[in-house]
C-alpha cells in the first residue's frame, strides 16, 4: 500500500538515534490527515525533549510549564471548542510532577486529551528515576536498581484511572509493527473522541529511551517487548460510548 | 448607568465579564472566595465558562491556555495562592501573554491570616517567581475604581503583551459601595494573530514560547517594553503635594485612611499631602516631581511590618529626604496615628 | 520494480527497520551519510512493500510506492 509520511510532521527532528518521538509524530500526522483536522489540532507540549517537537510539527503549538500541559490544553479547548486541544507529556511530567493535573483532569472528565509518552525515566535531565521506572531498572538516582524499599513501586495509570468516569483510556507500545499498527486505532479513537468532545482521553505510548536505557534502539525495543509490557499491559481500559 | 450597591470582590467581578472575559479558572481562597462564587453562576449567564481548579498552579496554567488561544481570561487569588502562582506568571511572562491576576492580600507571610494586609507589594511589583520580569500592578482604593480597574488592565494587558496584576485588599474586597458598573464590550479572540487557533496548510504554525535562544533582538525588546511601560504608564492621584511639609505615601485602603488624615491635619492647620499609588509597578516617580521642593519629608502608610513602599520611594526621591514608614500588617492606619507620626517627623526634621 | 524509496540522508542508523523485516531485504550498505551514520539499503527483489520499515523507522526514511 503506498504511503509517505504526512508533511505536517518533520523528519529532521533532532531526537536521539532510535527515539520513538518521530514514530508517534508520524501516527499523528497520519491520523490528523485521516481525520481532516490537521489544520484544527493546537497541542501544548510539556518541557524537555518533548517541547522539542513544536519546531517540527506543523500545528499551532504552546509549550507548556513542567507537568502542566494538562490544564493549559484545557484552557485552550475551553475557549476554542472548534480546535482539538492535545496535551502531549512524558511519564515524569504526568505521573510526578503532574499527577495532580492528571487526577483532576480525570475527575472533572475535562474535555481534552493527553498523550503520555512513557519510557520509564526523566529523559532530557539524564534518566532519573520516574513514577514508572521499573523495580530494579538502573537510572541515574538510583544506581543499584529502583528498590521498593527506596522509591516504592512503579506507578500504573490503568489502575489509578481504571475506575474512573473519564471518556477514553489505552496504552500502546510501538515495539513492532503490529504494535504500532495497534497503537494508531487507539490514538485515533480517542482523537475521535475529542474531536466529539466525550470528555477526558489519556493514551499512554510505551517508548524506548536507548540513549538513558544504555541500549542500542534493536535492543531497546526488545526490552520493552521482555520486560516493560509484562509491568505495563498494553490494551483498553476505559472506552465510555458517547457523549456524557 | 445607576449606580448599585456592590460587593467589591462580586464588582470587580462583574466588570471583568463586562470587559470582555469569558474565562476565569480560580481556587477558593479567603478573602476573595466571592469571586470565585459569583462568577461560578454569572459567567455561564453570559456564555463564558468558570473552572475550579485542583490547586492555583493548576488554574494558572489553564489561563496560559486560554491567554494563547486569544481569550481574555483572569484569575484572582490571595496571599499563600498568589505564591503557587508564581509559576505560571513567570512562564506568562516569558511567553508575552495577555492576562490578568486579581490578588485580594491578606495577612502573611505563611498562611497568617485572612485579615487586610498589604505585605504583598514586593513580591508583586519585583516579580515574584524566577527570573528576569516584572509586572504591570494596579491599585484600587475603593469599589468603584476596582471596576474601572480591571477593564484597564485587560486593555494593559493586550497592549504590552504582559500580565496584569491587580493589588485588592481584604477591606476593599469585603466592603460593599456603590458603584457604577461599566458596559458591556464585546473581545474577538482572533483579534491578535499570536492567538493559536490551528494552522492552515502553507501557513507557517504559531508557537506560544517560553524557551529563550540567543537572540540579542529580544532582549532589546524586552528592555524597550520595560522602558515604555515605566514612561507612559504611572499613575497617581495627588493631594495638597505643593505645599505639604510632609508627604504621605500609600495605596489601597492605607490611601483612604490617608486621605482622612490629610483632611484633619489641614483642619488644624499641620499641612500633609498624598501620594496616592494607582500602578505600583510602574512605579510614579513622576508624582515626586510636583512636590513642594521644601517639603520635610515622606512617610509611607501601609499595612505592612517592614515598610515595602519606603525603598521605592528613597528611590523616587533619591534619598534627598527623610522617608518613614508607618502602619501593620494587621491593624488599619488609624488617622490619629499618621498624623501623630507625621508631626514627630516635622519635629525631627527641624531639630 | 522499485516499491520503496529512501532518503538516506534522514537515517540515524538505528537499524531498527532492519530488525523487523520480514524479509530480510535491508541491509548496511557500507557508505555513511553526511550524519555520519552508516545508512542501510534496501533490495528491491526480496522486498514486498509490506510498510514494515515505514511503520518502524522514527526518522522519516521510508516510503512505500506501491
Amino acid at each position: 500500500m503506498k504511503c509517505s509520511v504526512p508533511a505536517s510532521v518533520k523528519y529532521d527532528h533532532t531526537f536521539c538515534q532510535g527515539c520513538a518521538q518521530g514514530i508517534v509524530n508520524r501516527l499523528i500526522g497520519e491520523i490528523m490527515e485521516e481525520l481532516g483536522t490537521t489544520e484544527k489540532l493546537i497541542v501544548t507540549t510539556d518541557v524537555a525533549c518533548g517541547a522539542m517537537n513544536v519546531d517540527f510539527w506543523d500545528f499551532d503549538t504552546i509549550v507548556g510549564a513542567h507537568g502542566r500541559p494538562i490544564p493549559t490544553a484545557t484552557g485552550v479547548r475551553k475557549v476554542r471548542k472548534d480546535c482539538l486541544s492535545l496535551a502531549h507529556l512524558g511519564d515524569g511530567a504526568a505521573y510526578n510532577i503532574g499527577m495532580a493535573e492528571t487526577m483532576h483532569a480525570a475527575i472533572r472528565d475535562d474535555d481534552v486529551m493527553a498523550l503520555v509518552l512513557n519510557n520509564c525515566v526523566f529523559a532530557m535531565t539524564g534518566g532519573q528515576t520516574s513514577a514508572t521506572t521499573m523495580l530494579g531498572q538502573r537510572t541515574t538516582t538510583s544506581v543499584k536498581g529502583r528498590k521498593k524499599s527506596v522509591e516504592g513501586s512503579p506507578f500504573h495509570v490503568e489502575k489509578a484511572l481504571g475506575d474512573m468516569d473519564i471518556a477514553y483510556l489505552a496504552r500502546g507500545s510501538v515495539d513492532s509493527v503490529a504494535a504500532i499498527r495497534k497503537t494508531k486505532k487507539y490514538l485515533k479513537k480517542a482523537f475521535e473522541k475529542h474531536k466529539n468532545h466525550e470528555g477526558f482521553c489519556l493514551v499512554e505510548i510505551l517508548t524506548p529511551c536507548p540513549t538513558n536505557w544504555g541500549l542500542s534502539p534493536v535492543d531497546s525495543m526488545k526490552r520493552i517487548r521482555e520486560q516493560v509490557i509484562p509491568e505495563f499491559p498494553v490494551g483498553e481500559f476505559i472506552d465510555r460510548g458517547g457523549n456524557e | 448607568m445607576a449606580k448599585v450597591l456592590m460587593k467589591g470582590n462580586e464588582a470587580i467581578a462583574e466588570a471583568a465579564l463586562r470587559a470582555g472575559s469569558r474565562f476565569y479558572s480560580g481556587y477558593p481562597i479567603t478573602p476573595q472566595t466571592e469571586i470565585l462564587e459569583y462568577l461560578s453562576w454569572r459567567m455561564p449567564e453570559v456564555g463564558g465558562e468558570v473552572v475550579q481548579t485542583e490547586s492555583e498552579l493548576s488554574g494558572i496554567n489553564m489561563l496560559l491556555g486560554a491567554a494563547s488561544a486569544g481569550a481574555r481570561a483572569f484569575t484572582s487569588t490571595s496571599g499563600p495562592g498568589f505564591s503557587l502562582m508564581q509559576e505560571g506568571l513567570s512562564y506568562i511572562v516569558a511567553a508575552d501573554l495577555p492576562l490578568v491576576v486579581i490578588n485580594v492580600m491578606r495577612e502573611g507571610s505563611g498562611l497568617g491570616n485572612i485579615g487586610a494586609s498589604q505585605g504583598d507589594y514586593w513580591q508583586m511589583t519585583r516579580g515574584g517567581g524566577h527570573g528576569d520580569y516584572r509586572m504591570i500592578v494596579l491599585a484600587p482604593a475603593n469599589v468603584q475604581e476596582s471596576a474601572n480597574l480591571i477593564s484597564d488592565a485587560f486593555d494593559l494587558a493586550e497592549k504590552y503583551m504582559h500580565p496584569v496584576l491587580i493589588a485588592s485588599d481584604a477591606a476593599i474586597g469585603q466592603m460593599v459601595e456603590g458603584v457604577e458598573l461599566p458596559e458591556f464590550k464585546d473581545h474577538d479572540i482572533n483579534k491578535f494573530d499570536f492567538a493559536v487557533r490551528g494552522c492552515k496548510k502553507g501557513d507557517r504554525p504559531r508557537s506560544i514560547q517560553n524557551i529563550y535562544f540567543l537572540d540579542d533582538q529580544y532582549e532589546d525588546h524586552l528592555r524597550e517594553k520595560y522602558a515604555t511601560i515605566t514612561k507612559n504608564e504611572q499613575r497617581w492621584e495627588s493631594l495638597y503635594v505643593d505645599d505639604a511639609d510632609i508627604v504621605l505615601v500609600a495605596y489601597g485602603i492605607s490611601s483612604r485612611m490617608c486621605k482622612e488624615a490629610v483632611r484633619a491635619a489641614r483642619d488644624q492647620g499641620i499641612k500633609l499631602g498624598l501620594i496616592r499609588l494607582i500602578t505600583l509597578w510602574p512605579f510614579p516617580e513622576n508624582a515626586f516631581k510636583e512636590v513642594n521642593p521644601n517639603v520635610l519629608g515622606y512617610l509611607t502608610v501601609e499595612m505592612s511590618t517592614l515598610g515595602q513602599i519606603a525603598d521605592d520611594v528613597r528611590l523616587a526621591t533619591q534619598c534627598n529626604k527623610p522617608v518613614s514608614s508607618f502602619g501593620s500588617m494587621m491593624a488599619l492606619p488609624e488617622s490619629d496615628g499618621i498624623i501623630e507620626k507625621a508631626l514627630e517627623m516635622m519635629k525631627e526634621a527641624r531639630q | 520494480m522499485q516499491k520503496i524509496m529512501t532518503e538516506i540522508e534522514r537515517c540515524k542508523g538505528c537499524y531498527l527497520c532492519m530488525a523487523n523485516c520480514p524479509k530480510e531485504a535491508i541491509h548496511l550498505s557500507g557508505k555513511v551519510n553526511h550524519k555520519g551514520y552508516e545508512y542501510i539499503e534496501v533490495d528491491q527483489e526480496k522486498c514486498i512493500a509490506c510498510g514494515s520499515c515505514y511503520q518502524m523507522c522514527p526518522d522519516f526514511v521510508f516510503s512505500i510506492l506501491v
